[in-house]
């Protein structure tokens, strides 16, 4: 039954097959989309043409690369944009909702974190639609009464950081939470007593015991932010973001630079979520 | 003296905590969705009060059944993985050897972070007509010509599977690994069967983590665009779809918002349901 137990060995031989063929189902699409990253191919399918760089390098006429591809960088570094200031937005305001919920007590404690919990089960797609009809409304409402207009209130850069602020803080406060609740307030009260103020306090002792959930927080909210589609295809502008520009692509076909730029992705994301998962295991110890 | 101007400085730094919060919740989370149920009883052109983008759901079968038909594959979808995930689950907390565990731990999380798109991009280039599991089978022989083996049901139904079932994994092995081995010694020591173990203890005591990861699936399921659109077929329409038809394609936003809120209403009750029939508590499940 398990590995303290005596089994059968017809029993271990059968989960370990089913443990083999599940690990082909979850690597087999990801390997596949990597390794037709280099086929000397037009098509990003088989048969094998022989290996080139030229899906990452190429400068064109007809094979243009990733680090030549105009359109596809401009969504790299318009992702990066958004995924930046959202990775910062939301720790610190995902840091202050951990402390009000750990830390304070208040009325309707209870309603408030109800609401902040709430993002986790409502569906992308439509937070990102009503954020899109809200702001709609608000610069309606702004031009027609005051003659202002706003332009982070229409489609833009400006309201895919906000729709993503929305739903990624959530995240970030129960990652950072989660440490705050194992933390030791007596250490609060030492403090207290040798003279510091809670600014002080909260500077030098509690943010310095969560650094980890912080940089582990801001980490997960920039994964989170680059690869967003659901909320983000509703608020975005004329400058489109990977996720988007990649998806046009995906759906009317296109040559494999598009598996060139998955390369970088699943590898660049791989190094991130295992570093993640190292620091993660030291705070442990 | 003292006592009381701490605690006038922690009622200051509590609005520091407060107000941003507050913001973040209030315009960011109930404003427009309160908006988007106003706009939803607007009449075309934006004015007067009117049941009629309500009525036009009900009235029209493509809309109700597309509404129907996602939220039953995403209730069958949530059991697949469901029942993929358990053993995988039980496989690397309690029977892989603990030195291999860390490993398969890295390796389930690593696919984790890659983006829906890649993955789903990497089953269209596996499954199409000129896909490499069709040139595959065409050389060895089993087919005699290429097949299109993308763009059906089995083939949406596989991706959502795929896309979403590492989300259940993950919250069950978190409270699998803390399920004390000596229980399921114990059971198998007093003759217990292996069904008797899975449902008399190995069940009930990762029913939180169960629940918290179909939540998430069911919802990530539900709300999904880009893998029906991706995978399925002419006929696999996604009720996100239509919400996106709505608002973007035909700029129709009274009608849009009422599908939205519908869905809304709908991913809220049947996880209710599923609370309240496991009599499980949502801000617990959701820790």
């Amino acid at each position: 039954m398990i590995r303290t137990l005596p089994n059968s060995k017809g029993y271990l031989t059968g989960f370990r097959l089913f443990i083999l063929i599940f690990f082909l189902f979850l690597f087999a699409p990801l390997i596949v989309t990597m390794v037709l990253a280099f086929n000397d191919s037009m098509f990003p399918s088989l048969p094998w043409k022989g290996f080139t760089l030229d899906w990452f390098l190429g400068e064109g006429p007809d094979k243009i690369g990733i680090f030549h591809d105009k359109s596809n960088i401009r969504g790299i570094v318009t992702s990066f944009k958004v995924a930046i200031s959202v990775s910062i937005l939301s720790t610190i305001v995902g840091t202050m909702a951990a402390f009000l919920f750990e830390q304070e007590d208040f009325k309707f404690k209870g309603l408030l974190y109800f609401l902040m919990i709430a993002p986790l089960v409502i569906p992308g797609v439509i937070l990102g639609i009503s954020i899109l009809l809200f702001t709609n409304s608000i610069g309606i409402f702004l031009e027609d009464n005051f003659g202002i207009y706003l332009k982070f209130l229409t489609p833009s850069f400006g309201l895919v950081v906000i729709g993503q602020f929305s739903f990624i803080t959530t995240i970030v406060t129960m990652v950072i939470s989660a440490r705050l609740r194992k933390f030791d307030r007596t250490l609060e009260e030492a403090a207290y007593n040798l003279g510091a103020n809670k600014f002080e306090v909260i500077w030098f002792i509690t943010l310095k015991y969560l650094r980890p959930s912080i940089i582990g927080g801001a980490a997960i909210a920039f994964l989170m932010s680059f690869e967003n589609f659901n909320t983000t295809l509703f608020l975005v502008g004329a400058k489109s973001t990977l996720p988007i520009n990649l998806y046009q692509q995906v759906r009317d076909g296109s040559t494999p630079v598009i598996n060139a730029i998955s390369f970088i992705l699943i590898i660049s994301t791989s190094i991130l979520a295992v570093a993640n998962l190292y620091m993660g295991n030291k705070k442990e110890k | 003296m003292k006592m009381k101007s701490k605690t006038q400085k922690i009622r200051w730094s509590f609005f520091i905590f407060f107000i941003p919060v507050a913001l973040w919740l209030f315009l960011l989370i109930v404003l427009p969705h309160l908006e988007l149920l106003r706009i939803s009883f607007l009449g075309s052109g934006g004015k007067g009060f009117t049941l009629d983008n309500y009525k036009a759901f009900f009235t029209e079968p493509i809309y109700w059944l597309t509404f129907v038909r996602t939220a039953l594959y995403s209730i069958f979808v949530t059991m697949i993985v469901l029942v993929v995930s358990l053993p995988v689950a039980f496989y690397i907390t309690k029977i892989s050897s603990i030195r291999a565990q860390g490993l398969l731990m890295i390796l389930i999380l690593v696919p984790f972070w890659v983006s829906e798109l890649i993955r789903v991009y990497g089953w269209m280039i596996l499954l199409r007509e000129s896909g490499v599991i069709n040139v595959f089978l065409v050389k060895i022989g089993l087919f005699k010509e290429p097949i299109e083996l993308l763009y059906n049901d089995v083939s949406m139904i596989m991706g959502l599977v795929y896309t979403s079932m590492l989300f259940m994994i993950v919250p069950i092995i978190g409270v699998m690994g803390s399920l004390d081995d000596s229980l399921i010694e114990a059971a198998h020591d007093l003759g217990a069967k292996r069904l008797a173990i899975w449902k008399e203890i190995i069940i009930p005591y990762c029913m939180p983590g169960i629940m918290s990861g179909s939540i998430i699936v069911f919802m990530l399921v539900l709300g999904s665009y880009l893998t029906p659109k991706l995978m399925g077929g002419k006929n696999s329409l996604w009720f996100t779809e239509q919400i996106y038809n709505q608002i973007i394609v035909y700029f129709n936003w009274n009608q849009g918002s009422a599908f939205g809120f519908l869905l809304l209403l709908l991913s809220s009750m049947i996880i209710w349901v599923a609370l309240k029939l496991t009599k499980q508590d949502f801000t617990k499940v959701i820790k």
